[in-house]
């Protein structure tokens, strides 16, 4: 157990606490006593950055769970996992600070639950990006749906809320659930849980027919947790969340697990054509469905969700595309698919930290004001200052514009759309023209709905009428987390290069580890200025357009298209779930009738058809009548008059006249015991057939006055049909296996009773000396029976309960 | 009581006498003829169930006073117990044990454990016939 293991563990470990501040402290808020936490594990973290300007080298230390399975608890720190450790935590600390001015530490406020939910979610998703085992990555993997659906639902109150924290857990449990099954294929594959060691296998694995399968698995474990196309629905509805919740679970950290999956298994299953265009087209589809849903939203967290729906398509779309590196790249010094690794990295930064911020701002915006609509809010550039500048920023970056780091990021996004339109592989030639495209009508939506969101707010009319709350500005301890956020946005916007060689660089190096040589490294430079090239035009193209459709916003709200607010598809949502239910209920209402005699159809039905499957199946329908005995001539009339008793029994109306053709037949049988010498068995069958009958009146003689009805037995087709199949296959499995036993040198354990009955127990009815000596335990179970059924009918009888008593 | 039915009252003191008498035939004959616990005790149910046939419960319980719940318990214990026995030597359960031995009257009889085992059996049987008949026979509800 080293510390790196201790930093996933600690918030587990330290949300024991959290209830015993809750109590102890009343009125310290507990957040104060949460907020080291995450701060010590930031700081701890950052000294693994590599500042020297040397390659990075990644940590690996094991500590074994379950080593018989080979599942260890190993953490592998690259520079993807601490790019991904240090936005959890640095984000982590932000919000924590952020939640305890924003959740206000009223009595009946339940903090500790918030809390609870919240480490425990940071200690997942620290988890998730340090293990190196699939399992242990699974585990952790589940955790976070678990504390996500648990924060959703913090105010389970609200009806909404609950819908919210439902949707998600589904969605994404499913999609964990395919993901569980991808990471067994691979097990299958590699025979190891190990993330390091099945890429070192990547080979073996492309060649294996459970490749295509495993990848798809994985990828909608990733799909669903990261809101691509068409699962992004739950992030929409998991606004319901308090807005720390949504700034961190929903924007930086949780919804970036997939990204994380995608990124680390790219050398897994990268370089293959599957991966290539399932990746990047899911991407590109997400970004253009996300950023053109989000320009219908009036809600600001609404917007921003669609948003971060847009641009987590954004990035898987660059991974997709950066997957081709693997093929053929760098020539002579020149990358140019390693490019979208870059922008997807860069951009992953970027979009944690400004999106963080604009959740924050909205948070405030709701708190000072008491709504989220953009139709009643405006005019709170003059009241909110502080918070209008945070928002431009974090807008401004949203929409690409320059100076800020969200700039950089798209310009490098068009870069590696234009640079993939160039690979001859993979059919990209018929239609990688298609990438550009949908990224720039996508990049030009970002834009209308980052102008709407901020000219909307923040100019035209204040409206107080309109708003619950006097819009006041927040408190200074509000505005400290979206403040560094937003520095972050223009420091790293500024001199993006710092950066380049502490972050970027090492994560690139692990998704695309194998294609440099020893000791090479990444060179990253990003500079503002490329030239009038392509991507700037581009980038002019979008503010030029995106400007022209704001300015008739007028007109765009009046159309259809802006007035239908909820996505499409959670009417396909809302319905399979409301179908399923309401399938699964009229198949059991179909099947479980509760009636006695389905049940018996349904039973004999299933053994006919297994016995006639079976016997089909082994064609085991022989018939042989050698060794078969001679009959002897009274057998015939026994049989005879069995069958006409047999057969006259369902025809009987009354009840008396059936017992007695029931006991005919059990004194038939008897006769049957005598011809075939068994005097034991003739004996007691004819005494317990009188017994028997004797019963059988006594019981219809009690039945109740009321219910007392003649018998009269209904016919059915069905059961006739039912009743003749079952008997022929029983006879045909009966004479079948007469005739297999013929063949087999089979000797019966008789002959040994025939010998040793009077030599070892000391009598000479083998019958008797095989019940009570050589088999004495079957017939004292049986006694046993006897007796409980004795037992049985006493209390059925004697002590029936009237309903009334207390159970 | 008016329509006594004379002739079953006194057929039956006779019958069930033979029956009973049959019955223990059969039980001691089971080791080496047809017979047993197992038809011994059918057969003894069934001379009682000819007894409550012809005369009323009442008048037989006062005969009879037995529970016969208490039958089946006692006929179960003596069963198990049987083969308890053979274990205080080592010999695992329900070992049984023959021998010959020369007694007074009876000339050389062979004695086995079979014999209690098999009385538990009657025991039962006769216990279980009964118990469900009279229970059956009684409510009255």
């Amino acid at each position: 157990m080293s510390t790196l293991h201790i930093i996933p563990l600690a918030p587990f470990l330290f949300a024991f606490l959290i209830p015993l501040f809750y109590k102890k402290f009343r009125h310290i808020h507990t957040g104060w006593f949460v907020l080291p936490l995450p701060l010590i594990i930031f700081i701890y973290l950052l000294q693994f950055l590599p500042l020297g300007g040397t390659a990075f080298q990644p940590v690996e230390v094991t500590v074994a769970w379950v080593a018989s399975l080979g599942i260890d608890f190993t953490v592998y720190l690259d520079g993807l996992s601490l790019l991904f450790a240090l936005l959890i935590s640095g984000i982590g600390t932000l919000v924590v600070l952020y939640s305890i001015y924003y959740i206000a530490n009223k009595r009946d406020e339940p903090l500790n639950n918030f809390y609870v939910y919240l480490l425990m979610f940071m200690g997942a998703m620290l988890g998730v990006v340090l293990s190196d085992n699939l399992i242990v990555l699974y585990v952790f993997w589940e955790l976070t749906s678990l504390s996500s659906a648990l924060l959703i639902g913090y105010w389970y109150h609200k009806e909404r809320s609950r819908y919210g924290a439902q949707k998600s857990m589904l969605i994404t449990v499913t999609g964990g659930f395919a993901m569980l099954a991808g990471f067994t294929l691979l097990y299958l594959m590699t025979g190891t849980f190990s993330v390091q060691e099945i890429i070192a296998m990547s080979d073996q694995i492309a060649a294996s027919p459970y490749f295509v399968p495993a990848m798809i698995l994985v990828l909608a474990g990733a799909f669903t947790k990261s809101a691509q196309f068409p699962f992004h629905i739950w992030l929409p509805d998991a606004m319901e969340a308090p807005t720390p919740v949504s700034a961190y679970l929903h924007s930086a950290t949780m919804v970036k697990a997939g990204i994380y999956l995608v990124a680390r298994l790219t050398p897994l299953f990268g370089g293959q054509a599957e991966w290539f265009w399932i990746v990047t087209g899911f991407g590109l589809l997400t970004l253009l469905w996300g950023s053109v849903s989000a320009v219908r939203q009036k809600d600001l967290k609404g917007i921003l969700a669609f948003s971060t729906v847009s641009q987590l398509g954004l990035i898987m779309s660059l991974l997709g595309m950066g997957s081709a590196a693997f093929h053929y790249d760098v020539i002579d010094g020149e990358s140019l698919y390693t490019v979208a690794i870059l922008a997807a990295v860069f951009h992953l930064f970027n979009h944690a930290t400004f999106k963080g911020s604009l959740f924050m701002v909205v948070g405030i915006i709701d708190h000072e004001t008491g709504t989220r609509d953009i139709r009643k809010l405006g005019g709170l550039m003059a009241i909110m200052p502080v918070t209008f500048t945070i928002s431009l920023i974090g807008v401004a970056s949203m929409a690409g514009l320059p100076p800020f780091n969200g700039f950089l990021s798209k310009e490098i996004f068009f870069e590696g759309a234009l640079n993939i339109t160039t690979l001859d592989m993979f059919n990209v030639e018929t239609l990688g023209f298609l990438i550009p495209v949908v990224a720039w009508i996508a990049s030009v939506f970002t834009f209308v709905y980052s102008m709407m969101m901020f000219f909307q707010t923040f100019t035209g009319k204040h409206k107080p009428e309109e708003l619950p709350k006097h819009a006041h500005e927040a408190p200074v301890g509000m505005l400290i987390s979206p403040a560094v956020l937003g520095l972050m946005v223009i420091v790293f916007g500024l001199f993006p290069n710092m950066l380049a060689y502490t972050v970027i660089e090492p994560a690139m190096q692990s998704i695309l580890p194998g294609l440099l040589g020893e000791g090479e490294q990444f060179y990253v430079n990003i500079y503002h200025w490329h030239g009038l090239n392509t991507e700037l035009l581009m980038t002019m193209g979008v503010v030029l357009i995106g400007t022209a459709l704001f300015l008739n916003f007028d007109k765009l709200q009046q159309t259809a298209f802006y007035l239908g607010e909820r996505d499409p598809l959670n009417g396909a949502y809302d319905n399979g779930l409301t179908g399923l239910i309401s399938g699964a209920q009229y198949v059991d209402g179909v099947q479980m009738t509760g009636k006695l005699r389905h049940y018996f159809t349904y039973m004999f039905v299933f053994l006919v058809a297994v016995l006639s499957y079976a016997l089909i199946r082994t064609n085991a329908f022989a018939i042989d009548f050698a060794n078969t005995a001679q009959i002897s001539p009274y057998m015939f009339f026994i049989i005879l008059a069995l069958s006409l008793a047999t057969i006259a029994v369902p025809f009987m109306t009354k009840r008396v006249p059936a017992i007695i053709l029931v006991g005919i037949i059990g004194f038939l049988v008897a006769l049957i015991f005598v011809v075939i010498r068994a005097p034991d068995l003739a004996l007691t069958q004819l005494l317990v057939e009188t017994v028997m009958v004797v019963l059988f009146l006594l019981v219809f003689y009690h039945l109740p006055e009321l219910r007392k009805e003649s018998f009269k037995p209904v016919f059915k087709w069905s059961n006739l049909l039912i009743s003749l199949s079952v008997g022929a296959v029983v006879t045909i499995t009966g004479l079948s296996a007469h005739a297999f036993s013929h063949g087999h040198d089979i000797s019966p354990i008789s002959d040994y009773f025939v010998e040793n009955a009077y030599a070892l127990a000391g009598g000479e009815n083998i019958v008797n000396v095989i019940l009570v000596d050589f088999r004495g335990l079957d017939t004292l179970l049986e006694v046993f029976v006897l007796g409980i059924v004795a037992l049985g009918v006493v209390v059925l009888i004697k002590y029936k309960a009237s309903g009334r008593e207390e159970v | 009581m008016k329509n006594t039915p004379i002739q079953l009252h006194v057929v039956t003191r006779i019958v069930a006498f033979i029956i009973l008498i049959f019955s223990i035939f059969l039980f001691f004959a089971g080791h080496n003829n047809p017979g047993g616990g197992f038809i011994g005790g059918l057969m003894t149910a069934s001379a009682l169930v000819l007894l409550y046939l012809s005369f009323d419960l009442k008048t037989i319980k006062r005969v009879l006073p037995f529970d016969y719940a208490y039958v089946i318990g006692a006929g179960l214990l003596l069963a198990t117990l049987t083969g308890v026995a053979g274990m205080f030597f080592g010999f695992p359960y329900l070992t049984q044990f023959f021998e010959y031995f020369q007694l007074p009257i009876l000339g050389e009889t062979e004695l086995t454990t079979a014999l209690p085992f098999d009385l538990g059996i009657y025991l039962v049987v006769v216990g279980f016939t009964l118990l469900v008949i009279l229970t059956v026979a009684e409510d009255d509800s």
